[in-house]
């Protein structure tokens, strides 16, 4: 019997071994994968319509505001303890010169005010969803959530949870400059 | 000590209180009314991922549970209700998922691992079976031989005394 298993060729003795090895493999990955990462199905359609009053202005905003100019679509509210942690990046952005929509997702418009007055305000004017019905066409699930959308009011890309150095240097800032090369 | 004891038993046996969502819905007939509970049933809280929509006391739940029976109010079909959520979440909404290349391995794949193990396994036990064959030299097959019938002639000579 020990002389047939020695018979083998290398490959057909280490088989079970190296199948065992992929699993691991796998499963070693999937372990690492956030599940709160749902891609969203939006990325690559136009932006869902909607049209919300504005805070603290008249007015409203709609889908349709959206185009003309790259902007973040960054979904904040005060009870969201995240929102605070990825504000400077958001203010950031908005320093440098990108169009930064506040959407202010189920919050109280006393409260998001005075939380803006504590934070400072990145945005250009902040829309309200004040009951979450638009959250639900955006597929909006939590705060903070970011979109980024083109000229064309096309979602180019869905960051879920707080933006951070990582996210705007591997991710945004690639993305920004493909759009801008698209535009021209 | 033993009251202690007895305390703590107790409190091990008294049912966990499920907290159901409480807000309660008036449903024109009773086919509306279990076409919305297989819905909230069949698709995934997105806020607590392992809980149904129905399960879910999460705000965007209950939200969702508002926008499910209003489309049931307005006529919708259960085809266009999916289709709503799937729109905007994704698949993964879906309990239940449905099958396109992307799923092929989540549908197909326990039952191939399971035909593949068999596979493996008879396999296995009919290379042995032959290995046991052509490992006796024709000297072993011989003794083997030898052996038997010795052993029946034995058997033999045992049934005669015992009668």
């Amino acid at each position: 019997m020990t002389e047939e298993i020695q018979k083998k060729s290398p490959l057909k003795r280490f088989m079970p071994l190296i199948i065992f090895g992929l699993l691991v493999a796998l499963l070693w990955y999937g372990l690492g994968l956030n599940p709160r990462l749902v891609p969203s199905p939006l990325v690559g359609k136009p932006a869902p319509e909607f049209e919300l009053p504005l805070l603290n202005a008249s007015g409203k905003f709609s889908h349709e505001d959206l185009k003309g100019d790259i902007t973040l679509l960054n979904v904040f509210a005060s009870w969201c303890y995240a929102c605070r942690q990825e504000h400077q990046a958001i203010t950031q952005l908005s320093r440098k010169g990108l169009r930064v929509i506040g959407f202010n997702y189920k919050d109280k418009a006393a409260d998001a005010t005075a939380w803006l007055r504590q934070f400072g305000n990145p945005y250009q004017v902040v829309a309200q969803d004040l009951d979450g019905r638009v959250g639900i066409d955006w597929g909006v699930y939590g705060a903070p959530e970011t979109f980024v959308i083109d000229h064309n009011g096309i979602i180019r890309d869905k960051r879920i949870g707080p933006v951070d150095q990582e996210y705007i240097s591997e991710k945004l800032m690639p993305l920004v400059q493909q759009i801008r090369s698209e535009q021209t | 000590m033993r009251v202690i004891v007895f305390l703590v038993m107790a409190l091990l046996l008294t049912p966990p209180v499920v907290a159901a969502p409480v807000v309660t819905y008036e449903f024109a007939s009773e086919e509306q009314e279990a076409l919305f509970n297989k819905l909230s049933n069949e698709l995934r809280c997105l806020v607590c991922q392992n809980q149904s929509i129905a399960d879910s006391n999460a705000e965007l739940a209950t939200d969702l549970r508002e926008e499910i029976y209003g489309m049931l109010q307005q006529g919708k079909s259960e085809d266009e209700i999916v289709e709503f959520m799937v729109v905007r979440y994704g698949d993964f909404v879906l309990y239940n998922p449905p099958m396109k290349p992307m799923t092929w391995l989540l549908w197909f794949g326990p039952a191939f691992a399971l035909l593949a193990g068999f596979f493996f396994v008879v396999r296995i036990i009919r290379r042995q079976k032959k290995a046991a064959v052509a490992e006796m030299s024709s000297e072993e097959i011989e003794r083997l031989k030898a052996l038997q019938s010795e052993a029946q002639s034995m058997i033999k000579t045992e049934d005669s005394r015992d009668i």
